[in-house]
């Protein structure tokens, strides 16, 4: 054993502390990394899917997650999908066109960059200081209310529908537009400039090259995307709390109403079965996204 | 040509329109946080405030040392797991990508509905301070730093640093902090500033476990006193904005020939 | 290195997993300030006189309230009233919590020196929680009419009012009837104290209404039939009114306590309120010591002073009814002139009882959703 190789493993200072030799040596530097989110991130989540299934008692009981049948939380369940989906919609089509008119810029020009970086910080800027900004806007005394209260004559105030759903997909659209430049910007640049020559080298027009060949190429991507921007709607908690007061439009509100209603008490475990129905949600978007994005690192990767 | 012609307005255009949309709930803010009710004069009155409230600097304090904290956290716990995990274990990386990315597909709102218990031995062990939300914080920071060191570390060839180290005669600690990190480091930066700026606008675990940090604060004064809180509000965002600037810069540095 | 790569993720993931199910807290020895006597007093005579107790809690020098907001009965005043005269440090936390976040709070900090001391908490909440609370009886007890205490001093109510329509009247016109709220010069005028599944000044808000068009105490239909009603006429705003809302003008209308509306009068100029003399509802909220206290000589005092002349007559002051007035008119020790300030209320005071609120709160949490969507 005079010439072991250079790199044997597990030499005596493989991990700081550790002098001894162990076949199982590399893999425990994972440890710590592990228990790390096995405490912060598993256990609750498993605290979560199994309290979904108790009753206040602590017993075996399937009563929570027939509760979420109900028409409460079946309609805020509803509603949540419809926000979700139509601000990830909308985030998704005016998101790509953004994406499109700053990659058909120069790569180094002072607009890719300033709206890259501007991109970065809108879509990190949900929760509550978005909700107070629009609150700003069309909210009571908001900026853009008192403009055309005095431009147009309409109310002031508006019917609040700020407040609500309407306004929510509004608030909502405002993240999901940049989410969306930073998440498909890289399959924009991936379409290759040699496909378009090659395309008006075989006759093709600009509509049939969009058509036929860069729209299909990019559908993965962008549907892919726009799983993510659901995702993203969905699982948004802070930007609606500080928007909303009245009423529990969305699966979060509802958790939180769950959480700290002192009119309806006893219902923590029903909150447990809402988190449990938002994971399974999420994950099936998120899978869908993963699988979508497999396929699309294939051409544009 | 007309048709380039009519292209590039309607892009300017389209572009306006873009930044209208953008910029106009930012000018809002300022507009109402310095508007004098039913007068229409202006006052710097809510941004004076925003120093001199007790409840709001120690707030500020509060996330300030919490975005500290986790950037500490994500630094040490991350860093060296993935370097080594590159180095030594690759055939963990699925696991360690699937582990970093799953806060995506848990939200917060559900890891803090099921974090009761582990919040009590947290407590009990560590004292009970808005700094122990630092844990989660890391968890939920993980997905973005990841992404951000992968790809520097994606982007330098660390075995052979690592084995040019090594046959130098480094140990392996002297390589992760030594060799391989300061290879990275506009990764770790780019995931640190994008810690900060998710730790500045964190506002629900933080107000389901009842601590004060900023993004509460913010809440709980615009019952009393609105224009403080759309100021706070538009202060907080220009400095997540500077800093995410900040990082685009260094984005480019990193991307300029350095070495090659 | 696979296999035992997963072993090793597979038995990490495995044995946190497994604690996930049963990790209960640890059972903080509670190393509290006070001295294990006084978290055990049930009255003054356990700590031998008044003074006595003064002494202890000055000891303590710290007592922690929660959800106790400034203009909430006047508690600004009651606050400083208490720490100045005692020369006891008050520490307010959340102010706006509602009583489930203090027990929350109370649940949370168990053994830590922020848990809340006390607690002022809304019917549903303090029934259903009686086991965290540390039975005292105080020195004017027996003054206490029956049914606004728990026999051995559990919890005791401290303050009532009655749920009314607080209105700016330069705004609109005055209201002599519920009715009148239908009608289009309240159009997006109308607000509520809350959501009536979350909040218990909302929810008496929907049993006043209900009561007035014809329901009752076990029948909240009507009242979530008449928020219909005003929702659909664009009258009812889901906006939470504070003060601030108030005074912009953002809220001109605000279905909330009385004595939460008789605190606004006075910020703003011609803020009246109506109690519907068909329905009064009645609120009564209950104090109520923590039995994990971690000032309990402070917590004890805190009680005496509150339901002492001088706390109620503070009370008073807030617009709201202390529970002992009765007691006090007799003895001629209350405010008379700021009883007879209040907002005169005809008819027996309704106060459903808590199965009654439960069926009403199970009704809601089912229909109150969609009807002002």
């Amino acid at each position: 054993m005079t010439s072991t190789a250079p790199l044997a493993p597990a030499a005596p200072d493989s991990k700081p502390g550790r002098g001894r030799r162990l076949s199982v040596g590399p893999s425990w530097g994972l440890l710590p990394f592990l228990v790390f989110i096995g405490i912060f991130l598993l256990i609750p989540t498993v605290t979560v899917v199994v309290g979904a299934f108790q009753n206040e008692a602590g017993g075996f009981s399937l009563e929570k997650v027939q509760a979420l049948g109900g028409d409460t939380p079946l309609r805020a369940l509803r509603q949540s999908i419809v926000l979700s989906f139509t601000s990830a919609l909308v985030g998704a089509v005016l998101g790509a066109l953004l994406a499109y008119l700053v990659v058909t810029a120069p790569p180094s020009s002072i607009l890719r960059r300033a709206v890259t970086s501007i991109c970065g910080v809108l879509a990190q800027f949900g929760g509550v200081t978005l909700a107070f900004a629009w609150i700003a806007t069309l909210g009571f005394s908001g900026l853009l209310t008192d403009l055309m209260a005095n431009a147009f004559g309409t109310d002031p105030n508006g019917s609040s529908w700020l407040y609500e759903l309407p306004g929510l997909i509004l608030v909502y659209s405002y993240f999901q537009i940049p989410l969306m430049v930073i998440v498909f910007l890289p399959a924009l640049e991936g379409l290759r400039p040699q496909w378009r020559e090659a395309a008006v080298n075989l006759g093709a027009t600009t509509s049939q090259y969009w058509l036929q060949v860069a729209f299909p190429l990019l559908r993965p991507a962008f549907l892919g995307s726009a799983l993510l921007l659901f995702a993203n709607a969905f699982a948004a908690y802070a930007t609606a709390a500080a928007l909303v007061s009245q009423g529990a439009p969305i699966t979060p509100l509802l958790i939180r109403s769950a959480l700290t209603s002192e009119v309806v008490l006893g219902q923590a475990n029903f909150g447990f079965a809402l988190a449990l129905e938002m994971i399974v949600v999420v994950a099936i978007v998120m899978g869908l996204y993963a699988w979508l994005l497999r396929r699309t690192s294939r051409w544009l990767g | 040509m007309s048709g380039a012609w009519v292209w590039r307005v309607s892009r300017w255009l389209l572009l306006l329109a873009f930044a209208a949309f953008f910029l106009l709930p930012l000018v809002a803010l300022l507009d109402f946080s310095t508007a004098v009710p039913r007068t229409g004069g202006r006052t710097g009155a809510a941004w004076q405030s925003l120093l001199e409230d007790p409840q709001m600097t120690a707030a500020i304090k509060t996330s300030l040392l919490l975005a500290l904290f986790t950037v500490i956290g994500m630094v040490v716990l991350l860093v060296p797991t993935m370097i080594w995990v590159k180095l030594r274990v690759p055939r963990a990386t699925r696991l360690v990508e699937f582990l970093c990315l799953l806060p995506l597909t848990i939200p917060a709102l559900v890891i803090v509905v099921g974090i009761k218990n582990v919040y009590a031995w947290v407590t009990y062990l560590v004292g009970d301070s808005a700094m122990t939300l630092t844990f989660i914080y890391v968890v939920l920071v993980l997905p973005y730093a990841y992404r951000s060191i992968d790809a520097a570390l994606s982007s330098i060839d660390a075995r052979t640093l690592s084995e040019a180290a090594r046959s130098l005669g480094a140990g392996w600690f002297t390589v992760i902090t030594r060799v391989i990190t300061p290879n990275i480091w506009p990764g770790v930066l780019g995931g640190a500033f994008i810690s900060v700026a998710l730790v500045l606008g964190e506002y629900t675990v933080s107000s389901l476990l009842n601590y004060e940090t900023l993004p509460v604060v913010i809440v709980l004064l615009s019952k009393s006193d609105a224009p403080q809180s759309m100021a706070a509000s538009l202060a907080s965002i220009l400095f997540a904005a500077a800093l995410l600037v900040v990082l685009s810069f260094l984005d480019r540095r990193r991307r300029t020939p350095g070495g090659k | 290195m696979k296999p035992i790569t997963s072993l090793v993720s597979v038995v990490a993931l495995i044995s946190t997993a497994a604690l996930a199910g049963c990790a209960p807290p640890e059972d903080n020895s509670s190393d509290s300030a006070g001295s294990s006597d006084a978290a055990s007093a049930t009255s003054v005579a356990d700590f031998g006189t008044m003074d006595d107790l003064i002494a202890a809690a000055q000891e303590e020098g710290e007592l922690n309230v929660i959800a106790l907001p400034p203009d909430w009965a006047n508690y600004a005043e009651i606050i400083s009233t208490f720490a100045d005269k005692y020369d006891i440090k008050v520490n307010s936390a959340q102010p706006d919590a509602a009583s489930q976040d203090e027990i929350n709070a109370a649940d949370q900090l168990k053994g830590t020196d922020r848990a809340p001391d006390v607690f002022d908490l809304g019917q549903s909440v303090a029934l259903a929680n009686t086991d965290m609370f540390a039975p005292y009886k105080v020195e004017t007890f027996d003054s206490i009419p029956e049914e606004f205490k728990d026999a051995d001093g559990t919890y005791v109510n401290d303050y009532g009012g009655f749920m009314s329509v607080g209105y700016d009247s330069t705004v609109v016109p005055e209201i002599d009837s519920l009715e009148d709220l239908l009608g289009p010069e309240f159009k997006g005028k109308v607000a509520l104290n809350g959501d009536p599944t979350q909040a218990g000044a909302a929810f008496s808000g929907v049993v006043m209404a209900s009561v007035v068009n014809g329901g009752s105490v076990d029948d909240i239909a009507p009242g979530v039939e008449f928020f219909k009603k005003l929702k659909a006429a664009g009258n009812f705003l889901p906006v939470d009114p504070t003060a601030a809302t108030i005074e912009s003008g953002q809220t001109p209308v605000v279905i909330d306590w009385d004595y939460l509306n008789a605190a606004e009068a006075t910020n703003v100029e011609g803020w009246m309120s109506y109690v519907p003399a068909e329905a009064p509802i009645a609120g009564y909220y209950f104090q109520a010591i923590n039995a994990d206290a971690p000032h309990p000589a402070a917590a004890r005092l805190w009680q005496e002073f509150l339901f002492s002349d001088e706390g109620q007559n503070l009370w008073l002051a807030g617009g709201a009814r202390p529970v002992r007035a009765e007691a006090m008119a007799e003895a001629g020790t209350l405010d008379q002139e700021l009883y007879d300030a209040l907002p005169e209320v005809a008819g027996e005071p309704i106060i459903p009882t808590n199965e009654q609120t439960e069926l009403m709160a199970a009704y809601l949490a089912d229909n109150w959703a969609k009807a002002i969507s």
